[in-house]
């Protein structure tokens, strides 16, 4: 994946498909030990041991579509390529905790990128499940949370164009405020 | 210094949009609409489905076509990624392979618009995407 962004896309996907109810995505960068941790926290149906041992191996998945399942492994592959280490902790029933922390100034660490487009798209999931995302630097925090923005929108949908075009650039612009690394 | 957007400007954007959709007979009920589903899974986004989507969302709403433009599982074509199932109302839906930015473009201009089949086709017996 060339950009984070798309990897954030793509694992949460996997909490949105175990029918969680929220979703946090927390960032955060630091300067001071060179991290960029990218953490997973779901209520969704969890995995058991057995699945939690299989998960990061590229040819275990639960779908039926296809028969391999890459989701976690490149995660996992990009946070150990750029001096960083990868932790899943699962329950079934529970939920899941994907923690993902890549080396800040490391020279293979994709950028982030497009994160206010995948914010929008994972937003409008098709299970409802709300997303909050956190984003820490030494210089701030900003949070997006589809809960609090459906309220303001009352029966507008979130789909609506203009809607989300509005809010990637006031995703875009708050975080250009504490963003340290791109 | 301009100001940073913010929750309370997103009312005032919301009150304006309410009104509009109010104003259009049709409303937003998704069976009166365009119906786009982008297969977001792995392969999927990795070959670009991402922008594949954005692109859809940005034109149609651009060029007046209501729509609604979501994202879905893997469909089972990696081969074909990014592929798109197209949900003209009243018709059955229609599943694209190779959905780069130019196909999208050629999709809306004939198939959405003047209602003409495209190439790129997946040919499939095939109900609904159960992920
Ligand atoms: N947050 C989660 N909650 C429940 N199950 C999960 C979660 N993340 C991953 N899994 C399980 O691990 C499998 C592999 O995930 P992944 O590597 O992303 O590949 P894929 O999503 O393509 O199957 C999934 O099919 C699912 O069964
Ligand atoms: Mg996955």
């Amino acid at each position: 994946m060339i950009e984070l962004s798309l990897h954030i896309l793509d694992v949460a996907q996997n909490s949105i498909r175990a029918k969680a109810k929220n979703l946090a995505i927390n960032i955060e960068e630091q300067l001071s030990n060179d991290s960029y941790q990218i953490e997973f926290i779901d209520d969704g149906s969890g995995m058991s041991g057995e699945q939690l041992k299989k998960v990061t191996d590229p040819f275990f998945t639960t779908r039926k579509t296809r028969k391999v399942g890459l989701g976690i492994p490149l995660l996992k592959h990009t946070a150990e390529q750029t001096g960083g280490r990868f932790e899943i902790k699962s329950e079934l029933g529970k939920g899941t905790r994907l923690t993902a922390s890549l080396g800040l100034s490391h020279i293979d660490r994709p950028v982030l990128g497009d994160i206010a487009g995948t914010l929008m798209i994972l937003a409008n999931n098709e299970f409802s499940t709300e997303i909050k995302y956190h984003h820490k630097t030494e210089n701030g925090t900003y949070i997006f949370d589809t809960e609090e923005i459906k309220k303001s929108l009352e029966d507008v949908p979130l789909s609506n164009p203009e809607i989300q075009l509005y809010l990637k650039e006031m995703i875009k612009e708050n975080l250009e405020q504490i963003q340290i690394s791109e | 210094m301009t100001k940073i957007k913010s929750l309370a400007d997103l009312k005032k954007l919301k009150d304006e949009v309410q009104s509009k959709i109010k104003l259009r007979e049709k409303g937003d009920h998704p069976e009166n609409l365009v119906q786009i589903k982008v297969s977001m899974a792995t392969c999927g986004i990795a070959s670009g489905a991402k922008e594949t989507m954005n692109y859809f969302i940005e034109t149609l709403d651009n060029q007046g076509v209501d729509a609604l433009v979501t994202q879905t599982g893997c469909m089972g074509y990696c081969y074909a990624e990014p592929t798109i199932e197209l949900t003209i109302p009243g018709k059955e839906p229609v599943i694209y392979g190779f959905v780069d930015k130019v196909k999208a473009q050629e999709i809306i201009d004939k198939h959405v618009i003047k209602n003409e089949l495209v190439d790129g086709i997946i040919p499939v017996n095939y109900k609904t995407i159960d992920d």
